[in-house]
């Protein structure tokens, strides 16, 4: 067991962030508490890769009743590292999206753009050995959001990683290159560090594209490194 | 540092169908649910129930609750986690939409004390729409007043608000229940940890 270096908080949104609304009943108003990390931030759960079955790392076909889904197909490819830039091998990741009309399969969702009846939106997958995952989905689309007048989030997939401790647990949001609606979205602007915030918007790859297929898109995911060990530089 | 880390996001008001599928009843395998422990581990079963509560005091309906804990013995888990699992998991995840309180709720046993800690506790960590950053707290148990006097991380707690990390167990018909609200913000703001 080994512990964990602090979370970088220059790195993350404050809990209150008031150009997104909900953050100022929700987000905490004191400052957390520093702790010592021991056994319990040091350990975390682990996975066996038959956690991940067959098709939960291809959206495009995990979701499939009467025919093809509809939208753009993407090839997301990725590697998780840690601050240290070492891979993260067995790490699941779990991932839930809008199909490409900009609609969640989720009940509370009332939007008004079509459900698409062969996407469903959720899946998982591992990372390999050296910490590299893929999956396959269609790109999803904007759509708007009650937050202020015209708010339209811009297009985004949610991902959830269980890294290798349960301080560094992470959920966050991989955005697409070039959306005009990057720099009007309160919740990607809730990260205030310019840099940090472009660790949030993938890569097209041309090299990861899969001739007459699907774009490919690169994004990686950097965890909190551990106590103790040296940087890689 | 060699890498910056990835920026923390709201997991938003839609993530019922990926995270917590069979809870809200989506065409959707768990990798966790409210079950910590099946009927087949060791130690006392308990169920832990709460509300999450935002700033204007309203039950928060799309929050999403995990916790890691040890075992009966003080141990944690170092096996793969698995749904079909019927004895000790370690991991638990809810959702508080499907509740007709909007409650959370988890069954488990209670935790021994970890080697490295005074008392035994309950790790949890808080998601909800509002939220950019998920937030860590603690649940202890308001029976092990003791044990609690010498757990050094809720000792460095400021006294008058250490009430807000200890659950209070209750007799019920259908067994022990260990109750313990979340208060996002207000007089009762539940302590969060940087961990
Ligand atoms: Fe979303």
């Amino acid at each position: 067991m080994s512990t964990f270096k602090p979370r970088d908080w220059g790195s993350h949104a404050p809990f209150i962030a008031p150009g997104y609304k909900s953050t100022i009943s929700r987000g905490p108003s004191r400052p957390a508490l520093a702790i010592k990390s021991g056994l319990t931030e040091g350990t975390g759960p682990r996975f066996a890769p038959a956690t991940v079955r067959e098709l939960d790392f291809d959206l495009t076909k995990n979701g499939i009743t009467n025919g093809e889904p509809l939208g753009e197909r993407i090839v997301v490819h990725g590697r998780v590292l840690d601050t240290d830039g070492r891979p993260q091998p067995n790490i699941l990741v779990e991932i839930w999206q809008a199909n490409a009309a900009g609609r969640y399969v989720h009940k509370v969702d009332q939007h008004e753009a079509p459900l698409d009846p062969n996407f469903r939106g959720s899946g998982r997958c591992m990372t390999d050995e050296n910490g590299n995952y893929t999956f396959y989905t269609i790109k999803p689309g904007a759509y708007p959001w009650g937050n202020h007048f015209n708010a339209w989030r811009p297009n985004h997939i949610h991902l959830s990683l269980f890294g290798p401790g349960f301080a560094t647990r992470l959920v966050t949001q991989m955005y697409f290159p070039g959306d005009p609606l990057l720099e009007l979205d309160p919740i990607f602007l809730g990260t205030e560090d310019l840099v940090a915030r472009e660790r949030l918007i993938a890569k097209f790859s041309i090299d990861k594209t899969e001739e007459g297929f699907a774009l490919g898109y690169q994004f990686d995911i950097v965890l909190r490194g551990r106590n103790g060990t040296p940087m890689e530089n | 540092m060699a890498y910056g880390e990835t920026p923390s996001q709201t997991v938003g008001p839609y993530f019922a169908y990926g995270l917590t599928a069979g809870q809200y009843a989506y065409d959707f395998t768990d990798i966790a649910d409210p079950t910590v422990a099946g009927p087949d581990a060791a130690g006392e079963h308990i169920r832990i129930t709460g509300t999450v509560f935002d700033g204007e005091g309203n039950a928060v309906n799309d929050a999403m609750i995990e916790i890691w804990q040890a075992d009966a013995n003080g141990v944690y888990n170092d096996k793969p986690v698995d749904v079909a699992d019927t004895g000790f998991r370690g991991l638990g995840r809810c959702g508080t939409g499907t509740d007709a309180k909007n409650r959370f709720w988890f069954d488990t046993v209670k935790p021994g004390v970890v080697e490295d800690a005074g008392a035994p506790f309950v790790n949890v960590i808080v998601f909800m729409r509002g939220m950019l950053v998920h937030a860590f707290t603690r649940f202890y148990f308001d029976d092990e007043a003791e044990q609690n006097g010498k757990d050094d991380v809720l000792q460095s707690v400021p006294a008058d608000r250490r009430d807000t990390l200890i659950a209070k167990r209750v007799e019920t018909p259908t067994g022990i229940e260990y109750r313990i609200d979340i208060h996002m913000q207000g007089d009762a703001e539940t302590v969060f940890f940087d961990v």
